[in-house]
């Protein structure tokens, strides 16, 4: 069962080369990720659960994940055959089979019970996503590619370097060498904790190269500047998921070997950074879709962070892992609207989006006050549970820092945004003919309504599931 | 068999010197590829069984590390007709030395960690270091693309060498889904280091730095 939710965005990667018409491809994008999340909700609300079977299987945590992927794919895909039919002259066979497989690779990553398994699986998302990149075919998508490439897969290297150190705690400590996650965290007491630490710090840097959070952060902004808007939301959305997935995986058998301190305050500590670092390159941004990029980093920051803090804190970054992402969806997907019409993402070309594009500038300043923080939106209230545990936690140092860099990070944000939204049309305004139509508009009003829905009222079956992983991430068996 | 292993190493330690030193790229190339060849070999070593699992691992590791990887990367240097690294970021003596200095340290290092007690006398863990160390100066100090992704095959190699302490725990399809992850992840680089060449007729990544802040 869980293994064809795998193989059926493999059979559609297929059919994407198999259809011939460059027009009538596209539509395969929704009808595959249609299937996808039917498939997912069918999985998840079932009567009968899927039975457990040994490589890939379901817990409380990657539940709520690929209940997320899945939404957020299918979203994606509905904005995709919009995005692709309006470009015509660009070829879409290879990005078509490129996210089908990127699909598969992610619920393979999200699924996946061995530590093993899930290294192949997410390396292998990093190799589906570097076609997505170059889709534009130009020396800038061709650096940004080659950057995300050889960052990528050094980072995932060190994570797979830390998986055998993980491996070799284990056959230090005269463990039977199983590598099944649910072995790792029953016998955690037994691992060795020196090879224990050394692997968490490596395999936090490996895959914290892969969420983006500084210093590794550096192939971000050119990938997600360069990629069209919706690789974007995906890569944002989806890839950074799944590594964070794998962190609180490793965090949670060091959280079982009673090892956890020095991992929480790596992860504050890095989690600050990165706040701080993005803070500092989103002042007076003049690239929007950089901007978003340096978003990111500042919110893949404050997932660790939470995480780092503990108590209500990760209850709140597992909220705000689903926030980001949806936020994300409606700021890449606005933005790739608006790239699309004037042709430029400098600041200085764009302006006065709200009268050349009124819907998709509105979402776009709707995506910027959510996405920094304002009420009533869902990234408000995960944020505010974080800052909640740092306070009730006696760290008012981080409950501080917190406080100041989402400030900054506000005020430097706003100048960009309100720039793009504001004032006259550009000159550039009226260079392409492009229009909103149902398919790029109606994903990100989707995109918007959740983020709103979760500021304003959290569903029981949600909030139930959040409080299982988070209580899953926490166990001491 | 369990007594080639040392020689082994020792062989790998010597071409990891080799790669830092010299300039021409068919030699770097070659070189990793013998680097894989002999992963191969020690992986029957290792182990004192011959399992059919084993053996098939040895045969995949030597075909993607050994043949098929090098010829991707001998076939692109052909057809931007490039030989040599000329100017790289840091010198080819000082780089050696580096080398010299962290394999050196690598097995000073691994005396002092808690090892299983049938790795304490083995040169596998320092070797695996002193690899990953060598692979980390080949990707940043040179310029061409193409050294880059030999320091990365490099920096592969040296996991590779510490994946060996745990055959046993790392079962067989997720060895070959790491050796595949490598083998597409060397092949999409091929694709964009031709893309790289159409555009900028050159292989220095000193072209790529049109985005900055």
């Amino acid at each position: 069962m869980l293994l064809l939710h795998v193989l059926l965005p493999i059979l559609f990667c297929g059919l994407a080369f198999v259809i011939r018409s460059n027009e009538k491809r596209p539509w395969l994008l929704p009808i595959g990720g249609g299937i996808h999340f039917l498939f997912t909700c069918a999985i998840l609300f079932g009567k009968a659960p899927a039975p457990a079977d040994a490589w890939l299987g379901l817990d409380p945590l990657n539940k709520v994940v690929l209940g997320f992927l899945s939404l957020l794919f299918f979203l994606c895909s509905v904005y995709a055959r919009g995005y692709l039919v309006g470009r015509p002259k660009q070829p879409n066979r290879i990005f078509t089979a490129s996210l089908f497989a990127f699909l598969g690779m992610l619920t393979l990553a999200t699924l996946a019970q061995h530590l093993g398994l899930m290294w192949v699986a997410i390396e292998a998302c990093t190799l589906s996503s570097a076609p997505l990149l170059y889709f534009n075919q130009n020396p800038r998508s061709l650096e940004a590619t080659w950057k995300y490439l050889l960052i990528g897969s050094v980072g995932i290297a060190l994570a797979l370097l830390g998986s055998y150190f993980l491996a070799y705690s284990a056959l230090h400590g005269g463990m039977s060498a199983s590598l099944f996650f649910r072995d790792l965290v029953g016998e955690a007491t037994h691992l060795s904790h020196p090879w224990l630490r050394a692997s968490f710090i490596l395999l936090f840097v490996g895959y914290g190269t892969k969420m983006g959070l500084a210093p590794m952060h550096t192939w971000k902004p050119d990938a997600y500047g360069e990629a069209p808007g919706l690789v974007g939301a995906l890569l944002a959305g989806g890839l950074t998921t799944a590594a964070f997935l794998a962190v609180l995986r490793f965090f949670q058998i060091c959280n079982a070997a009673h090892d956890v301190a020095f991992a929480r305050s790596m992860m504050v500590t890095i989690g600050l950074f990165s706040m701080a670092l993005a803070a500092v390159f989103m002042v007076r941004q003049r690239d929007y879709k950089r901007m978003l990029a340096y978003s990111s980093v500042e919110h893949m920051g404050i997932l660790v962070l939470g995480i780092g803090i503990g108590g209500a804190g990760v209850f709140g970054s597992l909220l705000h892992f689903i926030n980001n992402g949806l936020t994300k969806g409606v700021l890449f997907l606005a933005a790739a609207n608006i790239h699309r019409a004037y042709g430029s993402k400098r600041v200085e070309d764009v302006s006065g989006a709200i009268r050349r594009l009124p819907v998709t500038g509105a979402l776009f300043l709707a995506g910027f006050f959510a996405i920094t923080g304002s009420p009533p939106f869902g990234p408000f209230f995960s944020e505010f549970t974080i800052l909640r545990a740092a306070v009730s936690g006696g760290r008012f140092w981080v409950a501080g820092l917190f406080l100041a860099m989402l400030f900054v990070v506000f005020v430097g944000m706003s100048s960009t945004v309100f720039a793009v939204v504001q004032g006259e049309p550009s000159a550039r305004a009226s260079q392409s003919g492009y229009k909103d139509n149902f398919f790029t508009l109606a994903p990100i009003i989707v995109f918007l309504g959740l983020v709103l829905l979760l500021g304003v009222y959290l569903p029981y079956p949600l909030s139930h599931a959040l409080q299982q992983a988070a209580g899953f991430i926490e166990m001491n068996p | 068999m369990h007594t080639l292993v040392g020689p082994l190493l020792v062989f790998v330690l010597l071409l990891n010197l080799f790669l830092l030193g010299t300039s021409r790229l068919t030699a770097v190339i070659n070189a990793s590829a013998a680097q894989g060849v002999i992963l191969g070999a020690l992986t029957l070593c290792v182990h004192e069984g011959f399992g059919v699992w084993m053996v098939l691992i040895t045969i995949v590791t030597i075909l993607v590390k050994g043949v098929l990887i090098p010829g991707m990367l001998l076939r692109a240097i052909r057809d931007a007709a490039i030989r040599r690294e000329i100017e790289p970021f840091i010198g080819f003596l000082p780089c050696l030395l580096l080398g010299a200095l962290g394999t050196g340290a690598s097995l000073i290092f691994a005396r002092t960690l808690p090892l299983a007690k049938e790795h304490v006398a083995s040169l596998l863990v320092p070797a695996a270091m002193a690899t990953v160390w060598t692979g980390f100066l080949v990707l940043t100090t040179r310029r061409k693309a193409i050294n880059q992704v030999v320091g990365y095959l490099v920096l592969e190699n040296g996991i590779y060498i510490m994946g060996l302490t745990l055959l046993h725990a790392m079962p067989f399809m997720v060895e070959m889904g790491v050796l595949l992850d490598l083998f597409v992840g060397i092949f999409v680089m091929g694709i964009i280091l031709n893309h790289i060449r159409r555009e900028f007729s050159s292989l220095d990544t000193a072209h790529l730095s049109a985005l900055k802040e």
